[in-house]
């Protein structure tokens, strides 16, 4: 049974780590800029409608905890490795599989916590939009603009980002950190296009091009699943069961990865 | 139950990108360390002990063989709360504090928040830090951060300690207070088993030791029974020697050769037959004063060049 403790103590010192890394900072600044340059695009087109806003903002969420997701999930375990920190750590009463789960456990908490002051950050623009405009003016908005459902494409932003994370956690534990990187933005972007591979089967004529495409389908994480903030922006229905479908879906998928990163480092020599 | 014991322990590494190749780096180690023992793991650089101690801390697994540690087998999470380990050259976190790296890995044993930070702060009083406990370790020199690492190895009052090349990095001074906290540590009851390839940190603190040289174990037990490392002669330096004094005792043959560094003083070779104290009371007697004696014996460089073209490292390939 793995030790919940030793994880927690692994992953609060992870978290206290990344928060003193000021690469952190930048990208939550960065982020908090972009709200302010959608809150000013708001302001240009007169207020027609919040969605921009909504748009760029979930948009932002998504793309910096992507950001932060790879760059610390691939130097995670190597950095360790590397510079040989993981010799003393490994030699305490700390069981290879508790290392990778804290580590990871550790990262996912620094993500919730961005996230959060993310959506925080994008709640207190549209506030302001709110209470910028006419009751008759908002009247034409798709969604009214402090809009609780937006909170369902943050959660699946969340599950999508954990997915990212133990991807890049995965490679970090056998490869270096630029081909980890290399290879977690390579699923990314194919994971967002799965779609097509399901096309590319009835297009194909050759029966074997088709199968291929088909494992890759059933095999590679299906990203744009968890993109629903056109739905959500524009109030469009989302079919019920979908959030909690995707959301295991996700965690499924995690947990193979996690499994799968346990298996790989415990076997490891550190020469 | 015997602290340490290893049983035909093997490792090799692969090397060679195109066409791999097995690389004998530790051939059939046995050796048994019992408790309380200091225990010296002597070679030259490249001989193996690296290897060893990262086979025995699990951090590599042999290719054949086996470890064990109280009675135990390596690994066993049982184990690692009764033993520590000083890994060679060791590094740990940038944007942590020697205090902060100490109560993490306190942690890791369990002990709550109040005793994580008595045990850090002992510690780190022990091995010498003093207010830069708060700077993070990037600021930290390589003899600072070779402290900590000692540090970090007691932080659970172990039953073994692993020490790889404890005093590398180390002044005079540090090298003589970490040979006190040894000796400390074995009189509490610590069986102590540390590498090194330099053989004055072994005589100072060692009940037994092991010699290894290319991957083989060449010789063990108390060093004043390995026969190499017997004393040769001395090495006597006088000043205000008497010409008449010094051709008594090369009449006497109590000295083969003397050498004069300035005015009465002399450095002068004695034969292993002759017994440094009797001469040194002569030439006290006839008013001269010690500056130094120092026994001259085969250095553990010179006896691994002898082990080592002796036998040549094997290897598969
Ligand atoms: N990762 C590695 N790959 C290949 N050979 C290695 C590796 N690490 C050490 N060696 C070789 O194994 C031998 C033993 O090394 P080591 O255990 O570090 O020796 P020591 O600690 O006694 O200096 C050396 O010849 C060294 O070159
Ligand atoms: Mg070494």
């Amino acid at each position: 049974m793995a030790d919940m403790r030793i994880i927690a103590h692994v992953a609060i010192n992870v978290f206290k780590e990344s928060v003193r890394d000021k690469v952190l900072y930048n990208l939550v600044a960065f982020a908090v800029i972009l709200m302010g340059a959608a809150y000013l695009i708001g302001q240009l087109t007169a207020g027609q409608d919040v969605k921009i806003i909504k748009d760029l903002g979930l948009a932002a969420i998504g793309t910096f905890g992507l950001l932060i997701a790879v760059f610390i999930g691939i130097g995670l375990v190597w950095k360790e490795v590397e510079r040989r920190s993981i010799y003393s750590l490994l030699s305490k009463p700390l069981g290879r599989r508790e290392f990778i789960l804290g580590k990871y456990a550790g990262l996912a908490l620094t993500l919730l916590v961005n996230v959060v002051v993310m959506t925080a950050a994008l709640y207190l623009v549209l506030g302001y939009m709110d209470a910028q405009f006419t009751e008759e003016q908002k009247s034409v908005w798709a969604a009214p603009a402090l809009d609780a459902g937006m909170l369902r494409a943050v959660a699946l932003i969340v599950v999508e980002l954990l997915l990212v994370t133990a991807i890049a956690l995965f490679f970090s534990t056998f490869s270096s950190p630029f081909l980890s990187a290399a290879l977690t933005f390579g699923l990314w972007v194919i994971g967002h296009f799965n779609a097509d591979l399901r096309n590319f089967e009835n297009i194909v004529e050759s029966p074997v091009a088709a199968g291929l495409a088909r494992a890759l389908y059933y095999l590679l994480p299906n990203f744009a699943a968890f993109d629903i903030k056109s739905q959500v922006v524009y109030a469009l229905p989302i079919a019920p069961g979908y959030l909690a479908v995707t959301v295991a879906y996700g965690l499924a998928y995690i947990a193979l990865l996690l499994t799968g990163s346990v298996l790989v480092f415990t076997r490891r020599d550190f020469k | 139950m015997d602290a340490i014991r290893t049983e035909d322990l093997t490792k090799h590494y692969r090397v060679g990108f195109w066409r791999p190749r097995p690389y004998i780096a530790l051939d059939r180690l046995s050796l048994t360390v019992r408790t309380g023992e200091v225990f010296g793991f002597l070679g030259p650089n490249g001989a193996g002990k690296t290897t060893t101690l990262k086979l025995l801390m699990q951090l590599m697994y042999p290719s054949s063989g086996r470890a064990e540690i109280l009675g135990r087998p390596v690994g066993d999470v049982e184990v690692r709360r009764r033993i520590g380990y000083l890994p060679e050259n060791p590094y740990f976190y940038d944007y942590l504090t020697a205090e902060e790296l100490l109560e993490y890995f306190a942690g890791l044993f369990g002990y709550p928040a109040a005793e994580r930070r008595r045990r850090a702060a002992s510690l780190l009083d022990t091995v010498g830090i003093g207010a830069e406990r708060r700077l993070q370790l990037r600021k930290f020199s390589k003899g600072m951060i070779q402290r900590v690492g000692i540090a970090q190895a007691l932080i659970n009052d172990p039953d073994v300690v692993f020490f790889d090349e404890p005093m590398s990095g180390l002044d005079p001074l540090g090298r003589r207070e970490i040979r006190q906290l040894i000796l400390q540590l074995r009189d509490r009851g610590c069986t102590v088993f540390f590498s090194s390839h330099v053989l004055a940190d072994a005589e100072a603190l060692c009940s037994r030791v092991a010699i290894v040289a290319a991957g083989r174990l060449v010789a063990s037990g108390q060093l004043s029974e390995l026969l190499a490392f017997q004393v040769r002669g001395w090495e006597l330096v006088m000043s205000g020697v008497t010409p008449d004094a010094l051709s008594q005792a090369r009449a006497d043959r109590e000295i083969v050769n003397a050498v004069p560094i300035d005015g009465q003083r002399f450095a002068m070779e004695l034969p292993a037959s002759a017994a440094p104290e009797r001469v040194l009371a002569t030439l006290t007697a006839s008013g001269a004063q010690l500056v130094s004696l120092t026994p001259i014996r085969e250095t553990l460089e010179d006896f691994f060049m002898r082990q080592v073209t002796g036998a040549q490292r094997s290897s598969n390939g």
